[in-house]
């Protein structure tokens, strides 16, 4: 599955949320993840989108969300050019023979106790969608029985900043120069 | 400062706006804005059901270029909005609808006359919003206003909930406008101009391939002059009927499902094709693999997600179309070897001998007019037999000569009269493209006129159409408003009928509506209109010549039209344009000519 993220700045106004959602779903446009809060900026939220790129035109999704007056800017951010976070709060169901086991397993990708009761224990992980993923593949063996995952954050590396000035994100390539 | 009510504050943002006439019907949440527009230079058209108010809008906005307001109140009056705003917003249509709303302490309580308008109408809206200060109404509408009529037009609805009309706040005019997310594409690239010119110079087969976007831009005196210079066959989309004069040697007519034979085989053929302002709709380009597959994609239009959307494109001219097209024309002039002698393009002769220096397009020229003598639009008007309703649309065409307004709502009626009208004009043709909406032409007609005071303007409907709106009858009785309805009266849903004739096996299932009642005569006389019937081919002249010289009252005509005739060419939906049907009034081997399709360039 090829995904695509984008990074969404709106007006911080009522109703911005159901514009964008509701494009999406106009579309038929699939929305793999979807997360947003207030920036440092309080008149501008973020939006981090995560679309699939083989059922939904990406190029179109940019272009459509562009059109939205609201809508300040859209960036989509490259592969690996980003860092991606999701947080998961996990109830796993333990035996206190095993407990030490899973909390092993928590060390291992960072993942924090937050919560912990005779039967229970509740881990907090922060990390990339991969990694995350994977934790939750191991946790199933012992008995995963609550699961509460935030949809993907995302912010370009290096020293470049997206602002919510400038040219928008979608360019035409230039047609090159032919001979008449 | 100035201290205003919310409802005053409206009212006189309408008229700073410039708003001559908003089309309304006043209820519970609407009434404080009524109170101070009794007292305004605004004119209230008083409809008798909202969405004749919506549609009268559009018509308004077709025939003008100027956006159409239109108003009503809280729950069914805003939703009796919502088929005018899908319609507007299909079609790019500039309008402004405002709504009443309940007061904000009751939204979401499921009050009276409640519905959440700006939630319904998200999909169908360039832009909506609920007003809750009072301090912004100036701005909201000022920034309707903006939207509604730059970039590509589309329809705004400003939900002005009851408390909020009423209360008081500060008024200054003009307002700061606050858009930071709104940008409104500007001139276009050069560099694609020149890639584009360059490709059009240097065309053998080129089609351009023209949308509304050259209406609402008024750019077709740049068409005129692109097509003259490059000598480049122009098809006009059914958004686009009267762009380029139907008489003209390089009109081709409408292409798509009902487009002319040459229209839609020049551009299954073309090594070129240049989409002004059109959006390569599936109803032009039949199956979209198969459309034009020879041809290289030159496509300019002012929303960048048209451009790629359905078939992507070599060359993208994004940006203003009315300057694309000036500069289009520019950079052909310059690229043609005696480009720089020529000192207008409108001096070059309609024919084929202005570029013949230049060689390019003559061979081709010659294959067109050779397809438009093969394949005409044809049909046999008995001097006895049942009326068609192309012999009525042609008359009409004659009589007017190509100079009137026309209307029309959805189905048959809509493209006998965009095949059969002679368009010599922009803006003299107005109908529901993208949406489809029967019922629109009656209120539409009445906005056009009332924009156009003293044009003929003429509404072309279909019986069934026109029963699901025909009320707005009384409204143009009473209000003045002199135009003309020609029923094309075949007693059938006659579009529907034709897809069950063709795709149901005859099976004609809930489309014979009667051609007897009502009684459109009568119906017309009691909404206090001329009422007319006309059955026989050799009454069409006199008949037509008595509606079109009322200029008082408007007049209803009834034909009664042949219900067995079919609309043609076709082709069938979902299908290839090379799969082109054209109809009973052609041979099988003729037939078999055009599918074949020889030439040789």
């Amino acid at each position: 599955m090829s995904t695509h993220t984008l990074a969404v700045l709106a007006e911080n106004k009522p109703g911005v949320l159901s514009h964008i959602a509701g494009l999406f779903s106009r579309r038929a446009f699939n929305i793999s993840s979807l997360a947003v809060g207030p920036t440092q900026d309080e008149r501008v939220s973020r939006f981090t989108i995560v679309v699939d790129g083989a059922s939904t035109p990406v190029d179109q999704v940019c272009k459509q969300l562009e059109k939205l007056v609201r809508v300040l800017k859209v960036v989509e951010l490259s592969e690996g050019g980003a860092v991606e976070r999701e947080l998961a709060l996990i109830k796993v169901r333990v035996d206190p023979a095993v407990r030490g086991q899973l909390l092993e397993v928590a060390g291992v990708f960072g993942a924090s106790v937050v919560d912990m009761s005779p039967t229970t224990l509740v881990l907090e992980a922060v990390s990339s969608p991969a990694k995350l993923d994977a934790l939750l593949a191991m946790l199933d063996s012992y008995g995963t029985c609550e699961l509460v995952r935030t949809g993907r954050i995302a912010l370009a590396r290096g020293a470049g900043v997206i602002t919510d000035d400038g040219p928008a994100s979608t360019a035409f390539p230039e047609p090159a120069e032919t001979a008449a | 400062m100035q201290e205003l009510t919310g409802a005053q504050a409206l009212v006189r943002s309408l008229e700073q706006q410039g708003v001559e006439v908003v089309f309304g019907l006043p209820g519970g949440t609407i009434l404080p804005t009524y109170d101070p527009l009794l007292s305004s230079s605004l004119r209230h058209v008083l409809v008798r059901h909202e969405q004749g108010a919506g549609h009268a809008a559009e018509g308004y906005a077709w025939a003008t270029g100027r956006p159409g307001v239109c108003m009503a109140t809280s729950g069914p009056g805003a939703t009796n909005l919502v088929t005018a705003l899908s319609d507007a917003y299909m079609d790019s249509v500039p309008m402004v609808a405002i709504t009443g709303q309940v007061g904000t302490s009751l939204i979401g309580s499921d009050a009276f006359q409640e519905a959440d308008i700006t939630g319904i109408t998200l999909p169908i809206t360039k832009h909506s919003e609920l007003v809750t200060d009072v301090a912004r109404i100036p701005a909201a509408i000022a920034e309707a206003f903006h939207v509604a009529t730059t970039g590509r037009p589309g329809p705004v609805l400003i939900d002005v909930p009851k408390d909020v009309q009423q209360a008081t706040g500060p008024w200054s005019w003009p307002p700061v406008m606050d858009l930071p997310g709104y940008q409104v594409p500007g001139p276009p690239s050069p560099t694609a101009i020149r890639a584009a010119a360059a490709l059009l110079v240097r065309a053998r087969r080129p089609v351009l391939y023209v949308g509304g976007g050259v209406i609402k831009s008024d750019s077709h005196a740049d068409l005129l002059r692109l097509a003259e210079l490059c000598q480049a066959p122009v098809t006009t989309t059914l958004m686009a009927r009267g762009a380029f004069p139907d008489a003209h040697p390089l009109a081709l007519g409408m292409p798509g499902m009902h487009g002319t034979y040459p229209a839609v085989a020049a551009l299954q053929e073309a090594d070129l094709v240049v989409a002004l302002g059109a959006r390569f709709d599936d109803r032009v380009t039949g199956r979209l693999a198969d459309f034009a597959p020879r041809a290289t994609i030159v496509h300019a239009d002012i929303d960048p997600a048209e451009v790629g959307k359905n078939r992507a494109a070599d060359v993208a001219i994004i940006g203003d179309l009315r300057l694309t097209m000036a500069a289009l024309a520019d950079a052909v002039a310059a690229a043609l070897p005696d480009g720089a002698a020529l000192p207008d393009g409108a001096a070059l002769p309609g024919g084929a001998a202005g570029r013949r220096a230049t060689a390019g397009t003559a061979d081709w020229l010659a294959v067109l007019a050779s397809w438009k003598r093969q394949f005409p639009l044809r049909y046999t008007q008995d001097s006895d037999g049942p009326l068609k309703p192309q012999y009525v649309t042609e008359r009409l065409s004659a009589l007017t000569g190509g100079e009137a307004i026309i209307v029309a709502g959805v189905g048959q009626h809509q493209m006998h009269a965009a095949q059969h009208y002679s368009f010599t004009r922009p803006r003299s043709w107005i109908n529901s493209g993208g949406a489809g909406t029967m019922g629109f032409a009656v209120p539409a007609a009445m906005g056009a006129q009332v924009g156009r005071p003293g044009e003929l303007v003429v509404a072309i409907d279909g019986d069934g159409c026109f029963q699901m709106t025909a009320q707005e009858l009384a409204t143009c009785a009473i209000e003045k408003i002199p135009i003309k309805v020609l029923i094309f009266n075949n007693g059938f849903l006659g579009m529907v009928r034709q897809w069950q004739e063709l795709f149901y096996d005859e099976r004609y299932s809930s489309v014979e509506l009667g051609t007897a009642i009502p009684d459109y005569v009568k119906l017309a006389e009691a909404y206090g209109c001329v009422g007319l019937r006309c059955e026989r081919p050799d009454e069409v002249d006199t008949v037509l010549d008595k509606a079109l010289a009322r200029t008082d009252v408007p007049v209803v005509v009834d034909f009664r039209t042949h219900d067995r005739e079919g609309v043609f060419p076709m082709v069938p939906a979902g299908r290839a344009n090379d799969e082109i049907v054209l109809g009973p009034e052609f041979s099988a081997d003729e037939q078999r000519a055009a599918t074949r399709r020889e030439m040789e360039i």
